[in-house]
């Protein structure tokens, strides 16, 4: 990000941050649950700008989250910042461990280890009657460092610590896309044999990746266990990864904040959608996915790039 | 030993609805590199479509057989429509793209699609256990089996060998075997493979409306009946090797013998199995039993 | 002579049945640029890929400055400071040439470990330096923000071979660098890429057909037939032989193959 970029997306986060106290509550908790998500489909820009898809980022959402209900409703903890740190730590070892297996996969191979790893977790929380099976089971509300709010406040608190969470994010990831691991990441889509002859491991670069995505996405998977109170199976299920594919190419991999713009969108179609055309929402979500792949390849980001483009090319 | 007559039977039952799901999947695959995600959505088609014909024909006395076959010869045709009209519009769009697109654009077709059936069924589910009953039961020793599921397992058997066939000894199935082996060869050779792709999904669409309208008696058919099966197909596929169609057999047997297995002796593992199995033979076969990998070359 | 900066004793490849490489025992001094000739499937890029450890062999040793590299991995051996390019240019077609050349500038020079890659961004001071520095001594500063996919063959050649050196080996295997080049522009090429290597100091083996190109520009040449070196001398020694003529090189009709080119 150039350093206009870096304020402006300073300016934006204080906004959103000050949005708190004018917006009603159903629009801030649509936002806390759509940046959370967010995260998840930050991790996904990190695989997705080395070619790889996943199809089942679902199982590091779905693990975030199950950690924090689980952690929480054994020891008592309820503090957000401890659990969600657990949540994401938890994800991220999973995806070390099936990181070296998925590293060595590529393409639909890679798409489709992924969707039967979640699909795995998916079978063992719907069959296992103590996580209250299909049903799942709630999550207690939690507390900042002792602090206990209600109501309002909670959902405040929770949305700021959303906000803070994926402003650290944006930042890391950011400066991870311009180190030597995060940049190689176009040249490992485009020609395997020069980067591992240039004396880098390719398998390496790419388990990289997996773990960065997966910690994203547990992190994502637990901010979503507060905001919504619950967790159930179906947050593994290969839908949920669908989705977050989904919101992927609507944002494109162009910038680290195209991830939260492209969630939010998403969500708010979604949330309009159901109010307006509850039958259609499927539909709608099916032609918007089709028509960004067909005429906007880049995302929606691109449209920005577009516009900056023809506007240096109109100036003299 | 029961147990054990009893986990073949409900595995090979099972393996046959697999197969007859997968094997479209897999002929797509082979053929065009696509993993058609919208081959639920034929799945889906097809039972609702046999659905729709078992409301109209049966208990009204006529003679069962024809219930049968309209069942089948409804879906097959909605198939065909699907698939033509999926291919044509859509799918010619994005030819030559990376395969990963590919299988974005047929997940899209199949979120547009699952919103068209509640259009045009509904949001209910329909009765459709007429057929079991129809076609009666047989007692083998202490185990009491379906004639239906007897059937089923025939109408696998029978598909793999039309198709083992077909790619074997007709002219059509040795073209699609030279557009598998090598596309741009093909093409230098004079094959229209424009149209060898529009067949062959057009094939494709209608096995898995085919394994819909055949499962329908079995399920209740209502929303959602296809996004399970396209992961299980899934399944399938990637175990066997995709795009081999004797891969898609043995992957479908696996999985059928191993889901029976489960569903018999450790019922909490029955979908954890499935994937679980997949899981263990990409780890060593990365690309599936029947496939084998290409080595790199500089 | 100073020590061999490449040794290669009773080196040997089976695949199966098929030997494609056996015998091979000769030594490189320092900064020597040797042609290697043979027909196809003589085993010349079998033993390229050896030494880079793209494949291992089945007998015999490598040692690379006194150091026992035989069937480390390739990525090991890039480390070491032996670098390659290839029949067919390895390049990044989505980037430009100057982010192509960043890439492997970058790459070479970062800390040699995880973190070092996640903390030392790609475009640091030094290896955009680097990069420039190379295009200007490859000739290709002109395409600078071309993207790689567009570029001309000689160019993708080059480039090839400028992220080899970006690692700065200080041993250059080049598998048929001017393959897929016209005759007009090979030895353009050839000088471009000789007096960048000059000027890096870098022992150079490079596999060719062309034997005008050889004779040129190698001071010393193997001739691979039947998977080992059946000839190793001074061009005019090696290229002179007889034996070679009829088996690699055909008789050299100088005077006819000058006049094919001014055709």
């Amino acid at each position: 990000m150039a350093r206009h970029g870096r304020i402006a997306a300073g300016a934006a986060l204080l906004l959103a941050a000050a949005a708190a106290f004018v917006l009603p509550d159903w629009i801030i908790s649509l936002a806390t649950i759509a940046f959370a998500n967010g995260l998840v489909v930050l991790g996904l820009i990190v695989l997705w700008r080395a070619g790889l898809v996943s199809f089942g980022q679902a199982l590091y959402y779905c693990i975030g989250a199950y950690a924090v209900a689980l952690v929480g409703r054994a020891t008592g903890v309820t503090d957000a910042f401890l659990l969600m740190l657990i949540g994401g730590a938890a994800a991220g070892l999973v995806a070390f461990v099936v990181g070296f297996l998925l590293a060595r996969y590529r393409e639909i191979f890679f798409a489709m280890l992924s969707l039967a790893l979640s699909m795995i977790l998916y079978g063992v929380l719907v069959k296992a009657e103590s996580l209250g099976s299909t049903d799942g089971f709630s999550v207690a509300s939690p507390t900042f460092f002792g602090y206990a709010p209600h109501q309002e406040k909670l959902l405040m608190a929770l949305y700021w610590l959303v906000l803070a969470v994926c402003a650290i994010a944006a930042f890391l990831i950011d400066a991870y896309f311009r180190s030597v691991s995060g940049a190689l990441a176009m040249p490992v889509r485009d020609n395997e044999i020069r980067v591992e002859f240039l004396g880098m491991s390719v398998s390496r670069l790419i388990h990289t990746k997996l773990v960065i995505s997966g910690l994203l996405a547990g992190m994502g998977g637990a901010l979503a266990a507060f905001a919504i109170g619950h967790v159930d199976p179906n947050m593994s299920y290969w839908t949920t990864s669908g989705e977050f594919v989904f919101i992927t190419i609507l944002s494109g991999a162009g910038s680290v904040v195209s991830a939260f713009v492209g969630s939010l969108a998403f969500e708010s179609l979604r949330s309009f959608a159901f109010a307006m055309l509850p039958q259609l929402w499927q539909m709608l979500l099916g032609s918007v996915l089709l028509l960004t792949i067909l005429f906007l390849p880049q995302g929606l980001g691109s449209l920005v790039t577009r516009l900056r483009w023809r506007r240096k090319a109109a100036a003299p | 030993m029961l147990t054990a007559f009893a986990i073949l039977i409900d595995g090979l039952v099972y393996a046959a609805y697999l197969f007859i799901v997968a094997v479209g999947l897999t002929l797509i695959f082979g053929v065009m590199k696509i993993l058609n995600v919208a081959h639920g959505s034929f799945y889906t088609f097809g039972a609702y479509g046999a659905a729709t014909a078992i409301g109209i024909y049966f208990d009204r006395g006529w003679p069962d057989a024809g219930g049968f076959l309209l069942m089948a010869l409804l879906a097959m045709a909605l198939g065909l429509v699907l698939g033509l009209i999926l291919e044509r519009s859509v799918m010619r769009l994005v030819y030559g793209r990376d395969e990963v697109v590919m299988v974005l654009v047929t997940y899209a077709a199949f979120l547009i699609l699952e919103d068209v059936v509640i259009l045009v069924w509904g949001a209910q589910s329909y009765p459709t256990y007429q057929p079991l009953l129809a076609a009666g039961n047989t007692a083998v020793g202490a185990l009491i089996l379906s004639n239906y599921d007897l059937g089923l397992i025939a109408t696998a058997a029978l598909i793999a060998v039309i198709s083992w066939w077909a790619l074997k000894f007709t002219r059509y199935g040795r073209l699609l075997t030279a557009v598998i082996f090598d596309r741009e060869t093909a093409a230098a050779f004079g094959i229209n493979v424009t149209a060898v792709y529009t067949i062959t999904f057009v094939i494709g669409a209608m096995l898995g409306a085919l394994g819909g309208a055949i499962m329908a008696p079995k399920i209740a058919v209502t929303l959602g009946i296809g996004v399970e099966v396209i992961v299980l197909a899934f399944a399938v596929v990637a175990i066997g090797g995709m795009g081999s169609i004797e891969g898609a057999l043995i992957g479908a047997l696996i999985v059928g013998i191993c889901r029976a297995a489960a569903v018999h002796l450790v019922p909490q593992v029955e979908l954890f199995v499935i994937y679980g199995v997949m899981a263990l033979v990409l780890m060593i076969r990365p690309y599936g039993l029947f496939v084998r990998a290409q080595p790199r070359r500089i | 002579m100073n020590a061999p900066i490449l040794s290669v004793r009773d080196l040997g490849k089976r695949f199966g049945a098929m030997t494609a490489a056996r015998d091979i025992t000769l030594s490189v001094p320092a900064q020597q640029t040797v042609g290697v000739i043979g027909s196809n499937g003589a085993g010349k890029t079998t033993f390229i890929n050896m030494i880079t450890g793209h494949l291992r062999p089945t007998n015999g040793t490598i040692h690379f400055e006194q150091r026992d590299i035989t069937g480390l991995p390739s990525r090991r051996i890039t480390g070491m400071g032996i670098s390659r390019s290839f029949q067919v240019a390895q390049i990044f077609p989505s980037l430009t040439v100057f982010e192509n050349m960043c890439a492997a500038a970058a790459v070479c020079r970062a800390p040699k470990n995880l973190l070092g890659h996640l903390y030392t961004p790609l475009r640091s001071k030094e290896s955009v330096a680097e990069a420039e520095t190379l295009l200007e001594l490859f000739e290709i500063a002109r395409y600078r923000d071309t993207l790689a996919a567009n570029l001309p063959q000689g160019i993708r050649k080059l480039l090839d071979i400028g992220m080899a050196v970006a690692g700065s080996p200080r041993l250059l295997l080049l598998d048929e660098p001017t393959s897929g080049i016209s005759i007009e522009e090979k030895f353009g090429l050839m000088q471009v890429v000789m007096s960048a290597l000059r000027n890096r100091k870098i022992t150079v083996l490079f596999v060719e057909h062309d034997m005008e190109i050889v004779e040129r520009f190698a001071e010393r040449v193997l001739a691979f037939y039947d998977g080992t070196v059946i000839a190793d001398g001074t061009p005019s020694e090696t290229l002179g032989d007889e034996r070679i003529q009829t088996l690699i090189s055909g008789p050299r009709l100088k005077g006819a193959a000058g006049a094919a080119r001014h055709v």
